[in-house]
């Protein structure tokens, strides 16, 4: 059965979600290879393994930390190399997407971006995509060379299929051409101890109307009874409220999770584009003519600072 | 000596538009209006505010795209950019975006450069692999994602604020980056600016002046195949109750109905 390599994103070991969804979707299309640059990969193969990789390759560099994305993409190639793919899939964040599109280039093949699903096809693997704020779906193919996919977060369920998850070494030479940016110091987000925003299977989220910084914990409170991420409108951000790796939609994460919930949030189409995946919308807004309201599947009109709180001291007496 | 910057700008149909397909499944450019992608717009912004802090700077704004693409790079030396480079032929209609960074690296390179500035995604395709690609194509850094930029005797220096950690990004000259809509608001291009704009130079380019063959590009030459375009079904009407001071109970009911408490 044909390789297919799957890129994967890692803390240190530990592996992400969307690499998992990977995985599961990489069985639809043959046998899923892991790819794991830099420490922890004794961490990671066992869990690799649970989910499908037939093997692990495996390389740590320090360039991978000094210098930015281009290394990643020299192991990648090593990896494409010994293992001549079917496809190579790596998950859609900011760098995936930039390791995907180089490995492209030195492939000569096509990319795609942003799947939200991924099936066998007769001419290859088929993606779907969401397009247009979300407004369109479109069923797409590599045609020329190796299919490169990136796959957004929260496209499937990992499922657990173990398999034997052999670790192997890579050889890796970082060529001097890859190493024209450095990476000069690295300051690490800090924790909130809340699930991240994009894997998260809830996601509560904030706009112009939470009308404050000194207002956002009444979200959080909210966020923290149902175990949710917390996310913001670009209004919000912009405000200096909440900070900017919270902010949903086209110029931040794209979400889709089970539950999504704005509250003072109108629903600008760029908001949109971030959200409208989101299995069940629901919204809180004091305008009855907010447009987030044509999304969803309840909302409610009225004041957020009276609604927001009820609904967390409920969900609290609930869950007792 | 002066310090060449190329502003790659996108021309896209207008977000709050009513975007769809064409019949051959590309982007149709039609029945929306088009205009310079705002986030291109922050591109355009940091090279002004870099040729500023230089002594001496020339700003090249480049598109590809179809003849009223031209609409976006007016926009763009109206804001202040020196001069503009213009690739437009038949053969380029459906173009993705493997071709389309074929095509401007080669517009880059033809037309000198030792800095290239792109915006984080177009507004209508949303991949935000262009800048990558091009530094992979030019053989040259790729200094991306900024949300400050600056550069200082052949370095350019930046911060990337990404997923898990901000770093501070360094590499020489030539170089290609992209800047966020974190990188501070673009400025409106004033009366004068628009006036001096009609004055400015474009220069209209096509594959044979950048020695690409068709087939290389264009709906055949590409990539990727979309095969199927369909228009998401409108979700189904939500139930919508006024908050009588019960809003946040219903809201429970709701969500417990659905089994998320
Ligand atoms: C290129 C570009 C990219 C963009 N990217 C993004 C993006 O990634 N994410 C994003 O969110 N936006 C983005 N935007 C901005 C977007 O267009 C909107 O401006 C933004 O989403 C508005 O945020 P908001 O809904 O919080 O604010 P508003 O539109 O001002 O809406 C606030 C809402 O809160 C309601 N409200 C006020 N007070 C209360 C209260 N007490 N209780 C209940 N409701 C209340 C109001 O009725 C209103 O509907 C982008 C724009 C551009 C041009
Ligand atoms: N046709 C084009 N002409 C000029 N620049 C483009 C074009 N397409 C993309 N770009 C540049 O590449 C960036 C990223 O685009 P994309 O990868 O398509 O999301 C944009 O912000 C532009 O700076």
């Amino acid at each position: 059965m044909a390789e297919i390599l799957v890129y994967v994103d890692h803390v240190d070991g530990a592996v992400r979600k969307p690499t998992l969804e990977l995985l599961t979707l990489a069985r639809r299309i043959g046998e899923p290879v892991a790819v794991h640059l830099g420490a922890g990969a004794d961490t990671a193969a066992p869990v690799l393994a649970e989910h499908g990789a037939v093997k692990v390759l495996t390389a740590d560099a320090p360039e991978f930390a000094e210098y930015l994305v281009a290394p990643k993409v020299d192991a990648l190639q090593a990896a494409y190399d010994a293992v001549s793919p079917a496809a190579v899939l790596v998950p859609s964040s900011a760098e995936g997407k930039e390791i995907a599109a180089r490995l492209a280039v030195r492939i000569g093949s096509g990319i795609i971006t942003d799947a939200v699903d991924l099936e066998a096809g007769d001419e290859g693997p088929v993606a779907t995509q969401s397009v247009f704020a979300a407004s369109f779906t479109t069923k797409s193919r590599v045609s020329k060379g190796t299919p490169v996919i990136t796959v957004k977060p929260n496209s499937a369920a990992p499922e657990a299929a173990p398999a034997a998850g052999t670790v192997e070494q890579l050889a890796v030479t970082v060529a001097d051409s890859s190493k024209g940016t450095k990476i000069v110091s690295r300051t690490p987000r800090e924790s909130t101890g809340r699930p991240e925003l994009t894997e998260a299977a809830i996601v509560v989220s904030g706009g112009r109307g939470v009308n404050g910084a000194e207002n956002f914990p009444v979200i959080e409170a909210l966020a923290d009874s149902l175990g949710a991420a917390v996310g913001a409108s670009r209004a919000a951000v912009d405000a200096g409220w909440y900070p900017h790796t919270n902010q949903v939609g086209q110029t931040g994460k794209s979400v889709s999770p089970q539950l999504y919930i704005a509250a003072g949030i109108s629903g600008a189409i760029q908001h949109r584009a971030g959200m409208q995946t989101s299995k069940t919308i629901v919204a809180i807004n004091k305008d009855s003519e907010a447009p987030i309201f044509d999304l969803v599947d309840y909302g409610v009109v009225g004041d957020l600072f009276d609604v927001v709180p009820a609904l967390t001291e409920e969900v609290k007496a609930r869950k007792g | 000596m002066s310090l060449r910057i190329v502003v790659c700008v996108k021309y896209v149909p207008d977000a709050t538009g009513d975007r769809h397909f064409a019949e051959d499944l590309t982007v149709d450019r039609d029945d929306v209006d088009g205009l310079l992608s705002e986030l291109d717009e922050y591109a355009v912004e940091q090279a002004l505010q870099i040729k500023e802090a230089a002594d001496d700077a020339e700003i090249t704004v480049l598109t590809v795209g179809p003849e009223d693409a031209s609409d976006a790079l007016r926009k763009a030396l109206s804001m202040g950019a020196d001069k503009a480079v213009h690739v437009d032929d038949d053969d380029l209609h459906g173009t993705d975006a493997l071709g389309t960074s074929l095509v401007l690296a080669k517009a880059i390179e033809h037309t000198g450069y030792d800095l290239v500035v792109c915006g984080m995604a177009s507004t209508d395709g949303t991949m935000g692999v262009l800048p990558a690609l091009l530094a992979e194509r030019l053989g040259v850094p790729q200094v991306t994602q900024l949300s400050e930029v600056s550069v200082e005797g052949g370095t350019v220096k930046g911060r990337r604020d990404g997923d898990t950690a901000t770093e501070q990004l360094e590499a020489s000259l030539p170089a290609v980056v992209s800047v966020t809509d974190q990188s501070g608001e673009a400025r409106y291009p004033s009366f004068k600016g628009i006036m001096a704009a009609k004055k400015k130079p474009v220069e209209e380019l096509d594959l044979d002046d950048l020695e690409i063959d068709a087939d290389e590009v264009g709906l055949e030459g590409a990539w990727t195949k979309v095969d199927e375009a369909a228009e998401r079904p409108a979700r189904t009407a939500g139930t919508i109750v006024k908050d009588e001071g019960e809003g946040g109970k219903q809201l429970a009911e709701f969500l417990a109905g659905q089994k998320f408490i």
